[in-house]
């Protein structure tokens, strides 16, 4: 029985080694037809085409191949960070609003998620392109619906806090009020242990987090100076421009998402019994502590794992960005295949970024999920 | 009266809700509903009307194209045989959806229903005149995209489900390796793959065209995502259930065939399901690569100078179609899995 196995395994090693053996004499042979030169030499050479939006690092048609990518690869992180904020932000809020005992407002929840959840993200980015593009107005007859805000068909301009040096202040002084607040926790725990009466640490450290930056702003004068959009010639400067590309890229992912972690909000509240609730109550703990001590830790239990993987689909979906021609690492690698004839190389690129990102951060989940996971309970 | 006050004014939290949601429907509905009807251009044969100041939605470009939308540009006096395939199609959805078609015999029903589709697609016997892949397209590729890709790649994940399970290293590398890297990266990764690197592969001479490759690349990522649906339900299956059939003394095929896979596929059904409806939304990202699926055929439509700028109204159309499907089978999922608790409690009740 043992014999049969290991030569049935050595039969199907064999034949996928066959098949990759067949497949890349295949590949080197068409290659050299081809005179296609393997190998990432290709990288060093001068790009020669222009990238749209270049945030954080200067990009011009001189720079390499490599340089380009890499804007690509900031381009992907920028839309999938700021969009995973977005999405959980907004997924929540629907999915508390399904659970709301306002029937109205659960009604629409719930029609917002099969609506969304129904129809492909790339017809909704394709939808929120034209509507940006084809049906706002140009830039002169931007549509203004607050102060120094302005809807054209060039992207959305919104004024950002002008630069100061104070900034640089606030956000070290941000760090240190964490890292206090880290501190404090720890302390009143372990105070709690020995002594049993509690401390507000979540009040006090939430003081010290937001609290610390606030007198910086203060002691440095308030500056909130604001750089606001003007109109120059036929575009926006000053202030900050979201893209077409990018503002429709960023609303469907984050409205697209929403939807599924909605889902998982709501399902996770849902899975905690109801006899928690009860019995926290008959224990005399108030409602708040019973929501953080009792429901929270249970309900994430359950929310965290599929929200992780919401959040690579997001970062995966990203990639469809190629369709609307936001310069994300899946376009520009397109593009410099198309220019070099170098498919393996960029397909190689384009999968070993995402893997790296998939696998580290399922790598994460498994350990947080080991380390939350009910003490004692069967796998 | 009494509804009212307890589901929409609640509280004050609730009664605040209430009023913005109304308010909001207030200022919103009455111009949507006059932009999508009442000063809606239905049907026009060209844009002229729908750019006239004050017009509405202009379903007109919808009208006009709705074959090349349906068909894409397969040979227009040829329309009837996609038409009747799709009419095959839904047979057999349909079949496959009612409970007391679940036997055997459907698996025969499906492979004599695709040759038949094959048949009227390609034509090229009784008389019928061949029609080479190239020209299909429309909603009728996104379908048969979307069925050809399923019945492909539901067979291979079972594979993969059982030989991540099984106790054979080799085979559990191959296919650990297969799901976790598919699933790794984003389906248009496999797409370029299959576009560009696919003719790198093969030896010179040979060459497959677009539309198989394209399905080759639905096909290994559809059959990842399965695996783990499946193997989420061979987990399911209770340890007695395998015990109980080693003691009498069942092979391992005999076993898994006869006891393992109908236990762990009805509890994967409604899951699986879901699966379907999130794999018949991603082949509308063959748009990316040139095939001339739906939303291409829609995408093509507006490049026509005639009826540019109506992007608004072509892609809401396109959202519905895929809507009507998706929905059409996530209430069809919801229903089966209700009805399947339902059986399960009926039969332990029973005991």
């Amino acid at each position: 029985m043992r014999a049969r196995a290991a030569a049935a395994q050595l039969a199907l090693l064999a034949a996928v080694g066959f098949v990759v053996w067949y497949l890349a004499s295949n590949t080197a042979h068409n290659l050299e037809a081809r005179k296609i030169a393997s190998g990432f030499g290709f990288l060093a050479r001068e790009a020669g085409f222009e990238i749209g939006e270049s945030p954080f690092l200067a990009y011009g048609a001189a720079d390499s191949y490599a340089r380009a990518i890499v804007v690509g690869l900031i381009n992907t992180f920028r839309v999938a960070l700021i969009g995973i904020v977005l999405a959980t932000v907004l997924g929540t809020l629907i999915g508390l609003a399904r659970l709301s005992h306002n029937w109205l407002l659960a009604k629409l929840a719930a029609g917002y998620v099969e609506v969304v959840r129904n129809v492909p993200l790339l017809v909704q980015l394709f939808f929120l392109y034209a509507v940006i593009t084809e049906n706002l107005p140009g830039p002169r007859e931007a549509l203004n619906p607050l102060p120094g805000v302005f809807l054209s068909n060039r992207g959305i301009a919104f004024p950002v806090l002008a630069p100061h040096a104070a900034h640089a202040w606030m956000v070290l002084a941000f760090a240190l009020g964490v890292a206090l607040a880290v501190l404090l926790a720890r302390w009143a725990r372990r105070r709690q242990a020995a002594t049993g009466q509690p401390f507000p640490a979540l009040a006090a450290g939430a003081a010290l987090v937001l609290g610390t930056p606030l007198v910086v702003f203060l002691a440095a004068g308030a500056p909130l100076a604001l750089a606001r959009p003007e109109l120059q010639g036929f575009n926006y400067a000053g202030g900050a421009v979201l893209t077409p590309e990018f503002a429709a890229l960023l609303g469907g992912l984050t409205l697209y998402t929403a939807a599924f972690i909605a889902e998982i909000v709501r399902a996770g509240v849902q899975a905690v019994d109801r006899g928690q609730f009860e019995a926290a109550y008959s224990l005399g703990l108030p409602r708040r502590r019973t929501m953080r001590l009792v429901i929270l830790p249970q309900a994430l239990r359950v929310i965290v794992p599929p929200l992780t993987s919401q959040y690579l689909n997001l970062t995966k979906n990203s990639s469809l960005a190629v369709a609307i021609g936001y310069p994300d690492l899946v376009s520009i690698a397109n593009t410099t295949m198309n220019q070099t004839g170098q498919a393996i190389e960029g397909i190689a690129i384009i999968m070993a970024v995402y893997l790296t990102i998939s696998l580290s951060i399922s790598g994460l989940m498994n350990w947080y999920n080991a380390r939350i996971a009910l003490k004692g309970a069967r796998q | 009266m009494r509804w009212l006050r307890e589901n929409l004014f609640g509280s004050w939290g609730s009664t605040l809700a209430t009023l913005g949601i109304l308010w909001l429907a207030w200022m919103l509905l009455p111009p949507f509903v006059e932009w999508a009807f009442l000063k809606a251009v239905w049907f026009a044969p060209d844009s002229r009307p729908c750019r006239a100041e004050g017009a509405g939605a202009c379903w007109a470009l919808i009208a006009e194209k709705h074959r090349f939308i349906l068909f894409g540009t397969y040979p227009y006096e040829q329309h009837w045989r996609p038409g009747a395939a799709i009419l095959v199609l839904f047979a057999l959805y349909t079949a496959s959806a009612l409970r007391r078609f679940w036997r055997p015999a459907l698996a025969l029903a499906w492979l004599g229903g695709l040759a038949l589709i094959g048949l009227l697609m390609w034509g090229g016997v009784l008389g019928l005149p061949y029609v080479e892949n190239e020209r299909w397209g429309g909603l009728m590729l996104t379908l048969l995209l979307a069925t050809f890709g399923i019945a492909f790649a539901f067979p291979i994940s079972i594979l993969l489900a059982l030989g991540r399970r099984t106790r054979l290293p080799a085979v559990r590398a191959l296919a650990v390796a297969w799901i976790e890297l598919v699933r790794g990266v984003p389906l248009i990764s496999l797409l370029f793959m299959a576009s560009v690197m696919l003719p790198l592969f093969l030896p010179e001479g040979v060459s497959i065209d677009k539309l198989l490759r394209a399905l080759i690349a639905m096909i290994v990522f559809a059959a990842a995502y399965l695996a783990e649906v499946v193997r989420g339900g061979l987990q399911a299956v209770p340890h007695g259930q395998v015990e109980a059939a080693d003691a009498l003394g069942l092979p391992y095929w005999r076993k898994t065939l006869l006891v393992v896979l109908p236990q762990a596929l009805r509890v994967a059904i409604p899951p699986l399901v879901n699966t379907f409806i999130g794999f018949f939304k991603d082949t509308s990202l063959v748009v990316i690569i040139g095939l001339f699926d739906l939303l291409t055929s829609i995408k093509v439509a507006l490049i026509e100078p005639a009826w540019s700028g109506f992007g608004v109204e072509a892609y809401l159309f396109a959202a519905l179609v895929y809507f009507v499907f998706c929905y059409a089978m996530s209430r069809y999922s919801q229903d089966l899995e209700r009805e399947l608790e339902r059986s399960r409690t009926h039969a332990l009740k029973g005991n």
